[in-house]
């Protein structure tokens, strides 16, 4: 049925008043489906009809945000509290079902900490984390629009259609402070007052889910999570600058945000939440998706929208900007994922409630995707300003195996390193900007002492040049160029001078490439050769990579002492350079050795060694 | 070839699509949906249906490293190679996968059962390093599992 302002709000109060008894959630993004959630969902569902359990309701959701337990399950209790289990296999599922649901007894192994209270009934400890933009995920089943709407789902745009002008909204966004997630930080009430302000017969509102920074996934969550908060958001910045139509430009690489999109559209217009006279009103707003293809550089704005008109995605140089001249040459609001998802939240609670969390020029919370060698790798929500340390040791639980930190890189390809000295800076636009890194979209990086800053640069430049489109010649050229000269040193063929090189071309990069992309493309050796140094001249001076991941510096060798004659790496060495017979000690030919290193891996004697 | 033939299906969508803006990229994809790639005989088709010059559907396909030119095996396997299945060991998979297929990247082994590509980040990175088989996605992944993996889509 389609909702009518006074419909809705009964209906929203019937939600409430049914609910009531146990909940199950089962963490059901691609993520956690990968980790084997559907086997823990389906035991659970059996146990439930079999032991006929009354008042507890199973149900699937978005992330929790614990990736490295995955699969996870929160048993809520009708008295609020909760206990969340990580790892879930079939065997566990079982457990919880007999033991928890049906005995009353939670189990004691496989608990995990909540990651954060539930902005809606906070309590009185607010735990480390903030969960603004994530408020839902985990906690709603996303294909269930009734669930949204429970949780004050478009309260926020009926309140926009009956009690603000466009103008009230601009100015809530904007004294809320909030800034653009997709990585630029540009004030998003500035962005809709522009769009607002230029007249035009048609106007569009597009969404940037092309996440296309390798590391990062927040995106993919908040969509696979809570979808109807974007759309939410969306229809509001319609209303605000006087749009009907939006468009989600999404990769083609995240399947499963793509149903759960369609599935989310379909039913806001069955309740009347999109589409024709929008709760009864004269405004009336359409959303469609459109797939991106792979390519990095279509998440830049204008490449984008070239994109969805259907062409090759290549930029166009700024201004006019998107906000005058933006699809088919009208005025159009572009907005990340993170950024809209903010947004009914910010129009609900009040731009005071949102511009108390954070730091002075940073508002609100951001989300990031905490991956590599740290131990409890997730995705995490903090208020802006908390520093690295907090979220390194204090949310993710230290590094892995015990190893040193050495550098997390925030932003991606286009951003910089931060190192040991810089942990208790606060997080925030500009203190990241200030120690050569950058906040992005929220990818955060984390390596250790086994991770070598040349290789992992290297590997940041090869991304770029790749994904470069070619229309500008610093970009194209530059960016080659200095990957060529990082090759060069990762094999030991460094010169001194190389650094100056890099330095001169990256500087000539940021000033004449077109697009962010070529401007940005230098960042990662940038930064790591201002704090890493040493490490590049060990590379060229001494040809020595301390981490053993450059592996032309590599020489491998069997210990006399140690090796067996077990022949199992003269078997698996693909050049056949290893001589020996059985039971006698075997010698690797340098000359001919590519280093390979699987003679390393292939021997279970410790007798290769690697130097 | 005779088997690359629009299907009705595919006409049907390509009508529907037709007079909307920005139609191209969403055909590509559902030509690729059904092909596994983007068949010469079909860009041409597809060229008439939406009245648009081969040489700009060309232009797209290349732009984008999603769209293929030729076709891939009947399992396709896509290694991870984002920066965080890098750091945890992406490379040692693809290398470990080439021997075992015989094949390198891009490749398709003989009997046609196989083709791997390395792509950037599927957004599962807490579960690095991942890869993908038609779709269905494997994480942690240690080169030790890869010949269960194989196993299970070899022949089916
Ligand atoms: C090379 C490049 C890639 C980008 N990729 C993304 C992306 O994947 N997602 C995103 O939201 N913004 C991306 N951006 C930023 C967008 O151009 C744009 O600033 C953003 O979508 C604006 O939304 P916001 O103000 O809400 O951040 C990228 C920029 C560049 C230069
Ligand atoms: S900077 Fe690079 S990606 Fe951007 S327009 Fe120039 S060549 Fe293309
Ligand atoms: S590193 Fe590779 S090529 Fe060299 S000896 Fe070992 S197996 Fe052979
Ligand atoms: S695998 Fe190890 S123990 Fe066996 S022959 Fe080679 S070096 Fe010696
Ligand atoms: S727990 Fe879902 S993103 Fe990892
Ligand atoms: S880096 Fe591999 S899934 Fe993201």
């Amino acid at each position: 049925m389609k909702f009518t302002r006074d419909t809705l709000k009964s209906h929203r109060s019937g939600l409430h008043a049914a609910q009531a008894g146990t909940t199950v959630l089962v963490g059901m993004g691609t993520c956690g489906i990968a980790a084997g959630a559907k086997a823990a969902f389906q035991t659970l569902e059996k146990a439930i009809a079999d032991k006929k359990l009354k008042n507890v309701v199973l149900k699937k959701t978005g992330c929790l945000g614990l990736c490295f337990s995955e699969p996870t399950v929160e048993v809520k209790n009708a008295n609020g509290s909760s206990t969340v289990y990580g790892n879930v296999d079939a065997a566990l599922a079982e457990r919880i079902a007999v033991e928890h649901l049906a005995g009353g007894k939670p189990l004691t192994e496989n608990v995990y900490e909540q990651p954060a209270a539930d902005i809606f009934n906070q309590s009185a400890s607010p735990l480390k984390q903030t969960r603004i933009v994530l408020r839902n995920c985990a906690v709603i089943n996303p294909e269930i629009i009734d669930e949204y709407i429970a949780r004050d789902g478009y309260a926020a745009l009926e309140k926009a259609l009956f009690d603000m002008t466009p103008d009230d909204v601009v100015k809530e966004i904007t004294d809320s402070g909030l800034r653009g997630r997709g990585g630029a930080g540009f004030p998003t009430g500035r962005k809709w007052q522009f769009t607002k302000n230029t007249p035009a017969d048609q106007k569009y509102i597009v969404c940037n889910a092309d996440e296309g920074d390798p590391g990062a996934y927040m995106d993919r969550s908040v969509l696979e999570g809570d979808p109807h908060s974007v759309l939410e958001a969306m229809a509001i910045a319609g209303y605000t600058v006087g749009a009907s139509k939006g468009f989600i430009y999404i990769r083609a690489e995240y399947p499963l945000a793509i149903e759960r999109l369609n599935t989310a559209i379909a039913q806001a217009k069955q309740c009347g939440l999109l589409g024709e006279k929008i709760l009864g009103t004269e405004f009336s707003f359409d959303i469609e998706l459109r797939l991106g293809a792979g390519a990095f550089v279509c998440g830049e704005e204008t490449a984008l929208l070239t994109s969805i008109e259907g062409n090759r995605g290549m930029p166009v140089p700024r201004p006019p900007f998107p906000a005058v001249k933006g699809l088919w040459g009208k005025p159009t609001v572009i907005n990340n994922v993170e950024t809209y998802a903010a947004i009914p939240i910010v129009l609900l609670k009040g731009s005071k409630w949102f511009s108390r969390i954070g730091t002075e020029t940073s508002k609100g919370t951001k989300v990031f995707a905490v991956t590599g060698k740290i131990k409890n790798s997730g995705l995490i929500e903090v208020p802006m300003g908390t520093t690295l340390r907090e979220i390194i040791y204090n949310i993710c639980g230290g590094i892995a195996s015990g190893r040193q930190f050495k550098a997390a890189q925030t932003g991606g390809p286009s951003g910089g390193c931060i190192t040991p000295e810089f942990l208790d800076t606060p997080i925030d636009y500009e203190s990241l900007q200030a120690i050569g890194s950058m906040m992005g979209s929220g990818g955060m990086i984390i390596m250790d002492e086994d991770d070598c800053m040349i290789d992992v640069t290297k590997f940041y430049l090869e991304f770029t040049v790749d994904e470069s489109c070619g229309k500008c010649a610093p970009c194209r050229i530059g960016g080659r160029t200095c990957y060529n000269i990082l090759d060069r040193i990762s094999k030991g063929k460094g010169q001194l001078d190389d650094l100056q090189k890099l330095k001169d071309i990256g500087h000539a990069m940021r000033k004449a490439s077109l697009c962010g992309l070529g401007q940005t493309a230098p960042n990662p050796f940038m930064s790591t050769m201002k704090y890493f140094e040493e490490e590049y001249r060990a590379h060229i001076v001494d040809k020595k990579c301390a981490a053993g991941k450059c592996k032309e510096m590599l020489t491998y060798s069997i210990d006399a002492e140690k090796c067996v004659g077990c022949t199992a790496c003269a078997r698996r060495c693909p050049v056949s350079c290893i001589a020996g017979e059985v039971k006698k000690l075997h010698v690797i030919d340098q000359s001919k050795c590519i280093k390979c290193g699987q003679c390393f891996t292939a021997c279970k004697f410790d007798a290769v060694k690697k130097g | 070839m005779s088997e690359n033939k629009l299907t009705a299906e595919l006409i049907s969508f390509i009508n529907e699509w037709k007079n909307k803006q920005g139609n191209l990229i969403m055909v590509l994809h559902k030509v690729q949906e059904h092909f596994g790639y983007i068949p010469r005989e079909i860009a041409f088709e597809v060229a008439d249906l939406l009245d648009v010059p081969v040489a700009k559907i060309y232009g797209v396909v290349t732009f984008y490293h999603l769209f293929k030119l030729t076709k891939p095996g009947r399992n396709q396997i896509s290694v991870c190679m984002g920066t965080a299945c890098y750091l945890k060991g992406g490379e040692d998979i693809i290398l470990d996968l080439e021997r075992q297929l015989g094949v390198g990247l891009n490749a398709v082994t003989p009997d046609g059962e196989f083709s791997m590509e390395a792509v950037r980040c599927i957004g599962c990175c807490g579960l690095a390093p991942v890869m993908t088989v038609n779709g269905e996605v494997f994480g942690s992944v240690k080169t030790a599992q890869l010949k269960t993996i194989l196993a299970k889509f070899r022949g089916k």
